[in-house]
């Protein structure tokens, strides 16, 4: 296990460094550097004083000793700075940290524990009456663009029923403090997260539908039954662990995904997090921003990972006792 | 056993993608004008005036014209940058699984990194860094969703390999090329083709996404550019969003159920594996 966690530790070193090269080659594609974007900031500039800005920022040298400054600037935690917004990029990135994780972890909860159950409804009877209907509405869910789910959700439940707030991070108007600051949180976080969710529930049921319709024909479920333990016994303690392992390889696989679905939905509910940065950061052209979420986006999937393996290693004992040295295939 | 063509969600996918297959080649010439140009008084609900069976857009602009010319965005971009994927798959999928070793390695170690960054967000900046149009859209979303076919491809070499009549092929003399594209690549197809049509479902989505995003190319009509311009009118003409996004949904659907199809007729591992697992299943009470 612990060499698990230090293959994934190398990965996230690896990941930084090689999302890193990749912005800087990024950064060079465009069409004029920095110093060009301030001095049209600035209006007027004279060649010797964009020269002397060249100098400053070491865009005289050649390519590789810039990528070489690039990594040092990105070890020290300098990420750049974000003209449109006046402040470095790291502070900025950090600031809409919080409210991403919090969407994106409840709809992961929300997703894993439904999806689940619902692929267990279905994995008990395949092709009967309660798997094709739940089949149906999965394929229906993950087919259905989820900016353009939560636009309907807004119109059914926060216009036409005005149920739930559409937008934003919470009512400000109402100056809540404390416990009810955190309750009209929450509350603001329902439509995101369930659109989030309809999506991710409807990839995991059908996950874990296949995974438990093959685990149902084991023939450790054939004894357990055969010595007369209870369907409920049979399918949450015997059959549940090992249906589960598939689930959460592909939850590692996923969490880059779901930190691109949350970009959509936190520009479509103006939850200020990561996704609508960047959506800002787009609108602005403010490249450093853009770069800054991507680098982040991959350090906490692999943080995402690790979480995995702990929880893999935890339920399966193979992985625990015997550590594997090819888990790339499995894990990664 | 039924013939596999004929079950219900092959039948609904291909009238579906067939319906948005014509949709696309008669757009020109059913609405032969510029979709973006103003047809009549915006805010026409659909079914108010028989001459804009779906309606106008708060800039009075036919949402049936911009429907059919989106279908052709769609498609075009759903395919060919599915096809870029599996181009950039198939020949990393190829040369990492018949190398094997440090080829092996030192691919898996990029897929692994193109797996953990948000393919949606790498295209996004890509195509924020190019400008969009239809050709660097088709590139951002090629270059970012290949890694599921490599893998897919990379495991199916590496058992393919072994098999005998590679075996055989290579005692014979045959070149890595003959061996690679004539003996395995033709026996790899089966779980390609399958994943082709979730490869195009999700180009298609994402198309979408970056369009709603304000990243599509200006100058086309997509579905996914009238969900976000429909948005700003949501709470007065929701119909200029809901239209639209019916028609991603369906094609995308269609593709599902297609794919889904095609993998439960051409794998027949997987049909005697669900047969073996009923009897189990309903025998409980």
């Amino acid at each position: 296990m612990s060499q698990r966690i230090l293959k994934r530790l190398l990965q996230l070193l690896g990941v930084v460094a090689s999302t890193a090269i990749l912005n800087f080659a990024l950064l060079k594609a465009l069409p004029g550097d920095l110093v060009d974007v301030i001095a049209s900031e600035s209006g007027a500039a004279t060649p010797e004083y964009v020269a002397q800005l060249r100098q400053m920022y070491g865009l005289d040298r050649n390519a590789f000793e810039q990528l070489l400054s690039y990594l040092g600037r990105i070890a020290q935690g300098d990420l750049g700075y974000s003209f449109r917004y006046g402040e470095p990029v790291l502070g900025l990135v950090l600031d809409r940290l919080g409210p991403t994780l919090a969407l994106v972890g409840a709809a992961l909860a929300i997703s894993v524990v439904a999806g689940v159950l619902l692929g267990i409804a279905s994995a008990r009877r395949p092709h009967g009456v309660t798997d094709t209907v739940l089949s149906a509405l999965a394929t229906l869910g993950y087919s259905a663009p989820m900016f353009w789910t939560a636009l309907m959700l807004i119109v059914l439940l926060g216009v036409k029923l005005a149920w739930l707030p559409i937008g934003g991070l919470t009512d400000i108007s109402a100056g809540y403090r404390g416990p009810r600051l955190w309750l009209d949180y929450a509350w603001h976080l329902v439509l995101p997260v369930l659109t989030l969710s309809i999506y991710y529930v409807a990839v995991y049921a059908r996950l874990s539908r296949a995974s438990m319709v093959e685990t149902l024909a084991e023939d450790y479920i054939r004894t357990a039954r055969a010595k007369g333990a209870r369907e409920g016994r049979v399918i949450f303690r015997h059959a549940l662990r090992n249906a589960v392992l598939p689930v959460l390889t592909m939850l590692g696989l996923q969490s880059s995904a779901l930190l691109g679905g949350s970009i959509v939905v936190e520009t479509v509910f103006a939850w200020p997090g990561l996704g609508q940065l960047s959506f800002e950061a787009i609108k602005s052209r403010d490249l450093p921003v853009l770069l800054a979420v991507l680098l982040f986006s991959g350090v906490l999937v692999v943080l995402g990972n690790l979480l995995v393996d702990v929880a893999q290693a935890r339920l399966d004992p193979r992985v625990r006792v015997q550590p594997q040295p090819a888990t790339a295939g499995s894990a990664a | 056993m039924r013939r596999w063509y004929l079950q219900p969600s092959i039948l609904v996918g291909s009238i579906i993608l067939l319906t948005v297959l014509a949709a696309a080649l008669l757009a020109g010439w059913l609405y032969p004008g510029d979709p973006l140009d103003m047809v009549g008084a915006p805010y026409v609900w659909p079914g108010d005036d028989r001459e804009l069976p779906l309606g106008t857009d708060l800039m009075g602009r036919d949402l049936t014209a911009g429907l059919l010319h989106g279908a052709r965005v769609s498609l075009l971009v759903g395919v060919s940058s599915a096809v870029l994927s599996l181009a950039i798959g198939i020949a990393v999928g190829a040369a990492a699984g018949f190398y094997r070793g440090r080829v092996d390695a030192v691919l898996t170690r990029i897929t692994e990194f193109f797996q953990t960054i948000p393919a949606f967000l790498l295209a996004i900046i890509l195509v924020a860094v190019l400008r969009p149009t239809l050709g660097t859209i088709v590139f951002a979303l090629g270059v970012t969703s290949w890694t599921s076919i490599a893998r897919l491809v990379r495991s199916e070499f590496i058992t393919l390999r072994e098999r005998e009549f590679v075996r055989a092929s290579i005692a014979l003399g045959a070149s890595d090329a003959h061996l690679i594209f004539r003996e395995i690549l033709p026996n790899a197809w089966t779980p390609v083709i399958v994943s082709t049509a979730l490869l195009v479902a999700n180009a298609i989505l994402s198309e979408a996404g970056l369009s709603f995003l304000g990243l599509g190319d200006p100058n086309l009509v997509s579905w996914g550019s009238m969900i976000g311009l429909g948005r700003d009118a949501l709470r007065t003409g929701w119909y200029m969003t809901a239209i639209p996004g019916l028609a991603i949904v369906l094609t995308v659907l269609a593709l599902n159920l297609l794919s889904d199809a095609l993998h439960a007729a051409l794998n027949p591992r997987l049909r005697r594996a669900e047969r073996l697992n009923l009897p189990s299943s309903t025998a409980t009470p």
